[in-house]
């Protein structure tokens, strides 16, 4: 969200800027056909850039936002929000840094999405989506949700904290045209699924509903009822606490499914069952999206095959399946754009992708045992050049695995040259080539040279300050790069925050980059949403000269326990027209 | 030489690096089958050989890395734990007072489970052999399949063994001999 570059008393209303003064004002369009106009305007950039055009734009631009956009919630106020757009209907809001994910971030750090929503119950009584990811909502702020906006009919949270299945009872209870309520990657305390029961028995207008990271048990019944109410219900993801029979029912009752997210995969089924299972799924001729199937049994695959030829996209990240299991359900699936997968099925599943979606746009490989220091298993170089060579569309890939080559990556991006998203977590922190024994850097190097729509980049690996130089020279569309244990001298860094221009957000973890490295972004940092860098070599003192010169900019530091009184441990930084935050707790310095 | 200053930044890297966690740990890896080439071991070799022997290896892990969700680790650990491995048994020796209770995946091998039954029961087992079994020793560690049978432990390989302990009991040396002849 831009700043307005000419501040002003607010108006009350379009009609009342400048309209006994329209001979001086410059827009030649009366108020309302302007305000027409925009309304058509979806894009937040363009909306941005036309409230930068003059003060009528500003005021019409205002008054026809209803969706809000706010990717760091702390660069901006509630307040500010209130005054500046009066009719918003819609919200996302983000929060915490992404490392936060990765328990770098410690608890109660804030985020917290309470007071937002009790000036959006003021200002936005019409409110009727939010969407949150990331930020910690508490069983209060649910409840006044469900009650203070009747129209609300929209709710997605995600990697969101705080709340509990309590919370989600206020909200089944209350919201009487709720469409969707989409809960993901959430770690909650779950206390039992009566929420789902507290739906009433005339309700049916729910179009998405996603419960699969809760994992207490539901009412089946009142689930099987739902499902049968909501005519137009067109996602469904229900937990591991639902069985196979269970899900053959609910599939019976809504065939109209695009999107399902199945229970556990695992059951002692009678024969009859299979047969009634297998049929369920070919019944779904809408289905496109696949996820669940945890604690996946293999003979139980083959009632999928039905359903796998119209799927777009398949999520297996939750399933260990091996090679020949997993090749022989991805040869059903020949129009999956997108596969999210365990490493479980191994350089040979790759291999299988490879020859059975050759429109694949998207993988992601995560893998099964992060922690597993001895045996390496998982998927190498081999499975990515394989699917690489099968798949010419791919462009946006996370893949995990133990060793990797540059000349390996130099023919991955020269098979596929589009790459908009380059995720490679080598995860042994600093390992090189492992054939060669040089750094990683020709690889990342390859990779930012010939991908020249390159938006986002995670580096690991051995690296030198010269893939940085690369990624300066050459990675002129990049918004958001991850560098972790990697680099030599603060010339890296530095070479990042001169040469790349789209730069938005970038997350530095244990690196060499000290007090010269931070100081060198001093004027790009106002053009990014945030740094954030931890465990690298910088001080306090050079933190406090940062907060000095740039002043809209905040500066928060957070200290490890045992390190020197003088590191900056933790910092972020981050610009904000809403000034330090007032809700910062002891452990986070602002300075 | 563009090389030697690469290795020289190396070095350098090295020594100013901040870490979390053990470093080096990539190095000493055992190589998986399909990778036989050693990477130069940056660590010395003693520390190598201490991880390798201590069982089980600790997971030395740096804060934060893989770079994992929350969400995801902890899904996976539980998924892990079911999978594979969490395999409570039941073991019952011939006149002790109580029964225990062992996680058949913390052992390696038929050796290791031994030893550790050894010392949990104080007695002693002795050496299996194909022909003979225990023949010879004091107690002799038998288990329960799948199918109920009761088997004698040490015949088949250790994760097939795994995978189809329902219980285990220590019998008397006596009382074994009849497992061992047939």
């Amino acid at each position: 969200m831009q700043t307005d570059p000419n501040p002003k008393k607010s108006k009350d209303s379009p009609s009342n800027s400048d309209s006994t003064e329209s001979t001086q004002s410059a827009s030649p369009f009366p108020d309302d056909v302007l305000g027409k106009v925009l309304s058509f305007l979806n894009s937040d950039k363009d909306r941005s850039s036309v409230s930068l055009v003059c003060k009528d734009w500003y005021n019409a631009e205002r008054w026809t936002r209803t969706k809000l956009f706010i990717g760091n919630c702390y660069s901006v106020s509630p307040e500010i929000v209130a005054t500046r757009f009066p009719k918003i209907t819609s919200v996302t809001l983000k929060g915490k840094p992404r490392f936060s994910d990765f328990n770098l971030v410690p608890q109660n750090w804030g985020a917290d999405v309470h007071y937002w929503l009790v000036m959006f119950a003021k200002v936005y009584p019409f409110l009727e989506e939010l969407r949150l990811k990331r930020m910690t909502v508490s069983d209060e702020s649910l409840e006044i949700l469900a009650t203070a906006f009747p129209g609300f009919r929209a709710l997605s949270l995600m990697s969101c904290d705080g709340f509990s299945t309590d919370g989600l009872k206020s909200v089944a209870t209350h919201c009487r045209n709720l469409t969707e309520l989409d809960i993901q990657d959430t770690d909650i305390d779950d206390f039992n699924g009566g929420w789902l029961s507290c739906f009433p028995e005339n309700f049916g207008s729910l179009e998405v509903l996603n419960f699969a990271s809760l994992d207490s048990e539901v009412n089946f019944d009142a689930l099987e009822r739902l499902v049968s109410r909501c005519k137009s219900l067109r996602v469904l993801k229900v937990n591991k606490s639902i069985t196979l029979d269970q899900l053959q029912r609910l599939l019976l009752r809504a065939p109209q499914l695009m999107e399902l997210g199945t229970g556990s995969f695992q059951q002692e089924l009678l024969p009859g069952q299979f047969g009634d299972l297998e049929s369920a799924f070919s019944n779904c001729k809408n289905l496109r999206t696949l996820s669940g199937l945890w604690e996946v049994t293999s003979v139980y695959l083959p009632v999928l095959y039905a359903a796998c030829t119209s799927l777009t996209f398949l999520n297996l990240s939750y399933a260990a399946l091996r090679s020949v299991e997993f090749g022989n359900l991805i040869a059903y699936c020949p129009n999956l754009r997108r596969l999210w997968v365990l490493d479980t099925v191994e350089d040979k599943g790759l291999e299988a992708v490879g020859s059975s979606c050759p429109l694949l746009e998207e993988l992601r490989v995560f893998p099964a045992d992060p922690f597993d220091q001895q045996l390496h298993r998982g998927v190498t170089e081999l499975g990515f050049v394989a699917v690489s060579r099968g798949c010419s569309k791919l462009h946006y890939v996370l893949y995990f695995c133990w060793q990797m080559t540059n000349a390996a990556v130099a023919t991955i991006v020269q098979n596929c040259p589009n790459f908009t998203h380059f995720r490679l977590c080598i995860m042994n922190p600093g390992r090189p080539d492992y054939l060669t024994n040089e750094p990683m850097d020709e690889a990342f190097g390859a990779v930012v040279k010939t991908c020249t729509k390159l938006q986002r980049l995670s580096v690991s690996g051995l690296l030198t300050d010269l893939t940085f130089e690369y990624i300066g020279k050459h990675a002129k569309n990049l918004e958001t790069l991850s560098v972790a244990f990697a680099g030599s001298s603060d010339l890296g860094m530095q070479c990042v925050l001169e040469g790349c221009p789209k730069l938005r957000k970038l997350e530095i973890r244990d690196c060499p980059f000290g007090n010269a490295a931070l100081l060198s972004g001093l004027e790009k940092y106002e053009k990014m949403r945030s740094l954030w860098m931890s465990s690298c070599n910088v001080t306090i003192t050079a933190c406090q000269q940062l907060a000095r010169e740039m002043p809209r900019l905040n500066v928060e530091v957070m200290k490890d326990k045992e390190s020197d009184d003088s590191q900056a441990d933790k910092v972020y930084v981050y610009r904000s027209v809403a000034g330090p935050r007032r809700d910062a707790p002891p452990f986070v310095l602002t300075l | 030489m563009e090389r030697a200053a690469v290795y020289d930044n190396e070095l350098n890297l090295k020594a100013t690096e901040l870490r979390l966690g053990l470093p080096g740990a990539d190095e000493s890896e055992k190589q998986s089958s399909r990778n036989n080439k050693r990477s130069s071991a940056e660590m010395d070799d003693s520390r190598d050989k201490d991880e390798q022997e201590s069982a089980p290896a600790p997971k030395a892990q740096v804060v934060g890395w893989p770079p994992v969700r929350s969400y995801r680790k902890n899904i996976l650990h539980q998924k892990n734990e079911s999978d594979l491995s969490g395999i409570f048994v039941k073991v019952s020796m011939d006149g002790a007072p109580y029964l225990r209770k062992i996680d058949l995946k913390v052992y390696i091998n038929y050796q290791d489970l031994l030893k550790a039954l050894e010392n949990m029961f104080k007695c002693s087992i002795g050496v299996y052999s194909e022909r003979e079994g225990y023949d010879g020793s004091e107690f002799a560690p038998t288990y329960e399949d799948k199918d109920g049978d009761w088997m004698l432990v040490g015949d088949v390989p250790w994760d097939m063994f795994i995978t189809s302990c329902k219980r285990l009991r220590i019998m008397k040396g006596s009382e074994a001999k009849g497992l061992g002849c047939l």
